[in-house]
C-alpha cells in the first residue's frame, strides 16, 4: 500500500476556538477512511485545509508525495483531489452535463465540447456505477442522484482522492446503503476515499479504518475490524452515551385525527387518501425513504397546506384548512423538517424567535406592540430549561450549532405544552449528545401526556421511541405495526411497500 | 485572500461604514474635479460653504433633505422586508399629483388649516400606496418581479402627470407652461424660517422617521415583516401571513413616498411639474442603502446627500466644475457603501 495523502501537524484557530489542534493523518491507496466526530469536533475544518478552503495556521498537506499550496482549491483539484459538499454545490436549472463541465473548459473557447463530455461523463458513470442521466435538469433530480452528480463532478476533474462531507446526512438508509456499495467499488477501481460522518453504524459498516477526532484532536485511529461501535461512541464522545427509551404507557383518547387526506403540491397528489390516528401520551412513528410524502404530510399537518380533501381534527376541533396561527393556539407543537429554511430566522436574534410564532398571543404582544421584556425573560428561561448552550437573547440565532438550534426550537414548542406535537426528523444532522437529549424531551412530551406523531428516517430512532410504526410510501401509509412486533425484517419490507401479505399497496 | 462572514458585527464598524464610504466617494469624484481643472480641495470647500455656509444654505439644504428623508424611508422599509421598491419616484408623483387635484378642486371650502393639510397628506400616501399595492400583489399571487413593474410604473406615473397637466388639471394661469393647479394657498405648510423655503415638512418628515422606527422595532407588524425579509419560509412555518404582511409594507413604503410628495407641493412647488423631482424617489434608494436601511440614518443620510446637490450648485458657480458632478458624488456613495457593507458583514482573511 503506498501512502496517496498526508497531512502533517494541521492546525488551526478561529478566534479563540482550536478546530484542529496538531493534527497528523494519511491516507492510502484504495482506502476508506471514515473521519468521525461529533458536530464541532473539527473534521470539516480538517478537510476544507485538506481541499483549499482554508489555510492552516501551520502543518503542511502533501498528496502523493507532493505539498499542496495552502489555500488554493484549485491546486488540491489539480493535484486530484475531489470533495462532494455536505450542502451540494449544484445549479438547480442547468442539467446534469452542464452541472458536470461547468468550470471545466478555457473561457475562450468558441464551443463547448460537449459531446466529448457527455461520452466522457457516461464513461465514468458507467465505470463507477453512478447512473444518471445526462440531459436532466439537476432541480428535478432526488437528493441521492444530486449527490451522484455530485460525485461524478469531480471524477470528471479526474479526483483520485474523494471526500465526501457526511455524505449520508440527506439520503434514507437504503440509499445510504447503496452509496457504500458504490464507494466500495470505487476503491477497488484505485480511487482513495475520506467520508466525514458521526453516524457509528455506517462507519462501522463502511470503513477501513476510522479516525476519531474530539474537540479539535485527534484522539484514536483504529483498523475498523479491530474496533467496535461502543468503543468508537467512547472516544468520540468522551464518555459514554445512552440514548432513552420509552417506558411503557397507556394511551388516551386519540388526540390527532386524519380521515382521508388527499393533499395536492405543484399539481402533483402527494398523500392519497390518508388516514391516521395519534392518541394522548403515546407516540406514532411515520417511517419511510425520504421522498415519498413526508415533507407533505409535515406541511399539512403544521398548517402550510391545506388538504384537497378529507378531514383533520385536533383535539376535537375541525382543523380543516385552518391557518397556522390557529394550529398553535389549538395546542399544536411543531418541529420543521429543516430547522435552518424553515425553524428558525437566522438573522434575528433568539429571542425574536422563541417568540415568533405566538408573537400575537396576549402573553407576547398588547395592542400590535412586542413586550419584549416578556419575550426575553421567555427566551433566558427557554435557554435555561433546555440547556441551550452558546445562547444569550441577543444571539443572532444563525451562531447557534445545528444541535442547539434543534433545542431552541424544541424548547419553544414544548414549553407552550403542546398537546400534540408533530417531529418532523427532528434529530436529522445532529450528533449523538443532542439526539439523545431531543429523546429525552420528546419522551418527557409524551409522559405528559402529549399526543406525538414522528416522522423519521432513522430506524432505531423510530424503534427506540414509537409506540406504533407506520412506513409511508408513495404517500400512502402503511398498517400499523406495534413497537414490539417491529424487526428490520418487517420495518424494511414496509418500507418498500410492501406491507400486506395477501398484497401489494392499494393501485393508483 | 477570502471573505468569512464575521460571528459578531462590532458597533462601531456600522457606525463608521458610511462615512468611511462617503469618504472615499469623495476622493473617487476628486479625481473627475481635477480633470475638470479645479483643485478637489478649493471644490470641496466651495461645496461645504454654499451647504453649511450661511442660514440660507443650510435652509436651503434641510428643504431638499425633506423629501429625501421620505423616499429613503419608503425604500428602508420595504428592503427590510426584501420587497425591492423601485418606484418611489412614481409615487412621489402621484402624491403630489393627488394632492395638487384635492387642494384645488375637492376640499377648498369643506376642509380648511390644519385638518385640510392633514387630509392632503393621507390623500397622497394613499395614492403612493395604491401604485405600489398592486405590484406588490403580483408578486406575492403570481411571482411578479417586482423590480421590474415598479420600475416601469414610475415612467407611467410620470406621463400620467404630463397627461394630467396638460388637460384636465392644468393651470389656465400659467401662460401655457405645463404646470397643475395650485393648491388653495389656505394648505400651504408653514415656513420654519422666515424669508426661506424651510417648511413644516420637515418636523412630519423626522416624526415619520420616528414613526417608522417604532413600527419596525416595536410592533407585531414590524417583527414579522423583518423575519419575512430575513426567511420567508420560515416566516411562513411560524405562522406570518406573507401576502398579508408584504401588502402591509407596500402600504406603508408607496405611503411614504406618496407622503414625499404631498409635502414637497404643499411646501414649495404648490403645484405640480413633470419636473419638480430631481430624482427623489431614485435618491431615497441610496439615501435607505447609506442609511444601512436603518430610520435614524435615513434623517442623516438625507442630509448628507441633499448638502451634496446644494453644495454642488454653489460650487458650481464659484469654480465652474458642472453641477453633474453631485450626481456622480450620491452614484459613487451608493457604490462604495455595497462595498462598505460587504466588509461590515465579512472580514478578510489571508
Amino acid at each position: 500500500m503506498t501512502e496517496v495523502l498526508a497531512l502533517r501537524n494541521i492546525t488551526r484557530r478561529f478566534g479563540p476556538l482550536l478546530a484542529n489542534d496538531d493534527i497528523t493523518l494519511t491516507l492510502e491507496q484504495g482506502e476508506i477512511l471514515a473521519l468521525l466526530g461529533e458536530n464541532g469536533a473539527g473534521k470539516t475544518t480538517l478537510m476544507n485545509i485538506l481541499f483549499g478552503h482554508y489555510a492552516a495556521d501551520s502543518g503542511t498537506v502533501e498528496v502523493f508525495g507532493q505539498p499542496l499550496p495552502p489555500g488554493r482549491p484549485r491546486a488540491a483539484i489539480d493535484a486530484g483531489v475531489g470533495m462532494v459538499h455536505q450542502h451540494f454545490t449544484l445549479a438547480g436549472n442547468l442539467s446534469v452535463l452542464d452541472n458536470v463541465m461547468l468550470g471545466t473548459e478555457p473561457l475562450w473557447r468558441p464551443a463547448s465540447h460537449r459531446r466529448a463530455g457527455r461520452a466522457r461523463l457516461l464513461a465514468l458513470a458507467d465505470r463507477f456505477g453512478l447512473p444518471v442521466d445526462p440531459d436532466a435538469r439537476v432541480g428535478r433530480l432526488s437528493v441521492g442522484e444530486r449527490q451522484r452528480v455530485e460525485i461524478l463532478k469531480a471524477l470528471y476533474r479526474d479526483a483520485r482522492i474523494l471526500i465526501l462531507d457526511e455524505p449520508t446526512a440527506v439520503l434514507a438508509r437504503p440509499e445510504a446503503q447503496k452509496l457504500f456499495e458504490t464507494l466500495r467499488g470505487m476503491t477497488e477501481a484505485g480511487l482513495s476515499l475520506i467520508f466525514i460522518s458521526h453516524k457509528l453504524t455506517e462507519v462501522m459498516a463502511a470503513s477501513d479504518r476510522v479516525a476519531v477526532l474530539r474537540a479539535g484532536r485527534l484522539v484514536a485511529e483504529r483498523r475498523t475490524a479491530d474496533t467496535s461501535a461502543g468503543e468508537l461512541a467512547e472516544l468520540m464522545v468522551g464518555r459514554r452515551v445512552t440514548r432513552p427509551r420509552r417506558a411503557p404507557q397507556t394511551p388516551g383518547a386519540p388526540v390527532l385525527v386524519a380521515e382521508g387526506v388527499r393533499l395536492e403540491q405543484d399539481g402533483q397528489t402527494r398523500l392519497h387518501d390518508l388516514s391516521l390516528e395519534v392518541r394522548a401520551g403515546e407516540i406514532l412513528a411515520i417511517v419511510g425513504v425520504s421522498g415519498n410524502g413526508q415533507s407533505a404530510l409535515g406541511a399539512l399537518l403544521t398548517g402550510q397546506t391545506a388538504p384537497a380533501a378529507g378531514r383533520l381534527v385536533l383535539g376535537g376541533r375541525d382543523m380543516t384548512g385552518a391557518r397556522v396561527r390557529d394550529f398553535t393556539a389549538a395546542g399544536m407543537g411543531r418541529i420543521p423538517e429543516d430547522r435552518h429554511a424553515e425553524g428558525v430566522v437566522g438573522d434575528l436574534p433568539v429571542w425574536e424567535n422563541a417568540v415568533l410564532e405566538r408573537l400575537r398571543q396576549t402573553r407576547f404582544s398588547r395592542f400590535g406592540f412586542v413586550r419584549r421584556a416578556a419575550a426575553r425573560a421567555h427566551a433566558r428561561d427557554l435557554i435555561a430549561r433546555f440547556d441551550i448552550r452558546g445562547a444569550t437573547p441577543e444571539t443572532p440565532t444563525r451562531q447557534l450549532s445545528g444541535g442547539n438550534m434543534q433545542k431552541l426550537i424544541l424548547g419553544r414548542t414544548l414549553a407552550s405544552g403542546p398537546r400534540f406535537i408533530l417531529a418532523n426528523q427532528p434529530t436529522r444532522g445532529l450528533d449523538e449528545g443532542a439526539i439523545a437529549a431531543v429523546h429525552a424531551d420528546l419522551l418527557a412530551a409524551r409522559a405528559r401526556g402529549a399526543a406525538i406523531l414522528l416522522i423519521t428516517e432513522e430506524l432505531e430512532e423510530a424503534v427506540a421511541l414509537a409506540d406504533r410504526l407506520r412506513a409511508i410510501v408513495g404517500g400512502r401509509l402503511s398498517r400499523e405495526l406495534g413497537a414490539e412486533d417491529a424487526d428490520p425484517r418487517t420495518l424494511g419490507l414496509m418500507m418498500a411497500g410492501v406491507w400486506d401479505t395477501r398484497g401489494a399497496p392499494d393501485a393508483a | 485572500m477570502r471573505l468569512e462572514r464575521r460571528a459578531h458585527v462590532p458597533l462601531v464598524l456600522v457606525a463608521t461604514a458610511p462615512l468611511a464610504a462617503i469618504a472615499v466617494a469623495l476622493m473617487l469624484a476628486a479625481g473627475l474635479i481635477a480633470a475638470a481643472g479645479v483643485n478637489p480641495l478649493t471644490a470641496y470647500a466651495e461645496m461645504a460653504r454654499a451647504a453649511f455656509g450661511s442660514r440660507g444654505g443650510i435652509t436651503e439644504l434641510l428643504t431638499r433633505a425633506t423629501p429625501l428623508m421620505l423616499t429613503g424611508l419608503a425604500a428602508a422599509v420595504a428592503f427590510r422586508a426584501r420587497l425591492w421598491n423601485i418606484g418611489a419616484e412614481g409615487q412621489f408623483f402621484l402624491g403630489a399629483l393627488t394632492v395638487a387635484w384635492a387642494g384645488h378642486f375637492l376640499l377648498p371650502g369643506v376642509l380648511g388649516g390644519p385638518m385640510g393639510m392633514a387630509a392632503l397628506m393621507v390623500m397622497g400616501m394613499v395614492a403612493g400606496a395604491a401604485l405600489l399595492a398592486g405590484p406588490a400583489y403580483l408578486r406575492m399571487r403570481f411571482g411578479v418581479d417586482e423590480v421590474v413593474t415598479t420600475l416601469l410604473l414610475n415612467f407611467v406615473a410620470i406621463l400620467f402627470v404630463g397627461l394630467m397637466i396638460e388637460g384636465p388639471l392644468r393651470d389656465p394661469l400659467a401662460f401655457g407652461w405645463p404646470q397643475s393647479v395650485p393648491i388653495d394657498p389656505d394648505y400651504r405648510l408653514p415656513r420654519l424660517v422666515e424669508r426661506t423655503r424651510l417648511h413644516a415638512g420637515l418636523l412630519v418628515a423626522i416624526a415619520a422617521a420616528a414613526v417608522v422606527w417604532l413600527v419596525l422595532s416595536r410592533t407585531v407588524f414590524g417583527t414579522e415583516a423583518r423575519a419575512l425579509g430575513h426567511n420567508a419560509t420560515a416566516a411562513g412555518f411560524a405562522g406570518v401571513r406573507l401576502t398579508r404582511t408584504i401588502l402591509g409594507v407596500a402600504c406603508l413604503s408607496g405611503g411614504l413616498a406618496g407622503l414625499a410628495g404631498a409635502i414637497e407641493v404643499m411646501g414649495v412647488t404648490r403645484a405640480v411639474t413633470t419636473t419638480m423631482s430631481p430624482g427623489f424617489g431614485y435618491a431615497g434608494i441610496v439615501v435607505a442603502m447609506l442609511a444601512a436601511l436603518h430610520p435614524a440614518g435615513v434623517v442623516a443620510a438625507a442630509i448628507f446627500v441633499a448638502a451634496v446637490f446644494v453644495g454642488a450648485d454653489g460650487m458650481s458657480r464659484a469654480t465652474g466644475v458642472p453641477s453633474f458632478i453631485a450626481d456622480v458624488i450620491v452614484a459613487l456613495s451608493l457604490l462604495t457603501m455595497l462595498v462598505a457593507l460587504v466588509f461590515t458583514s465579512h472580514r478578510i482573511r489571508r
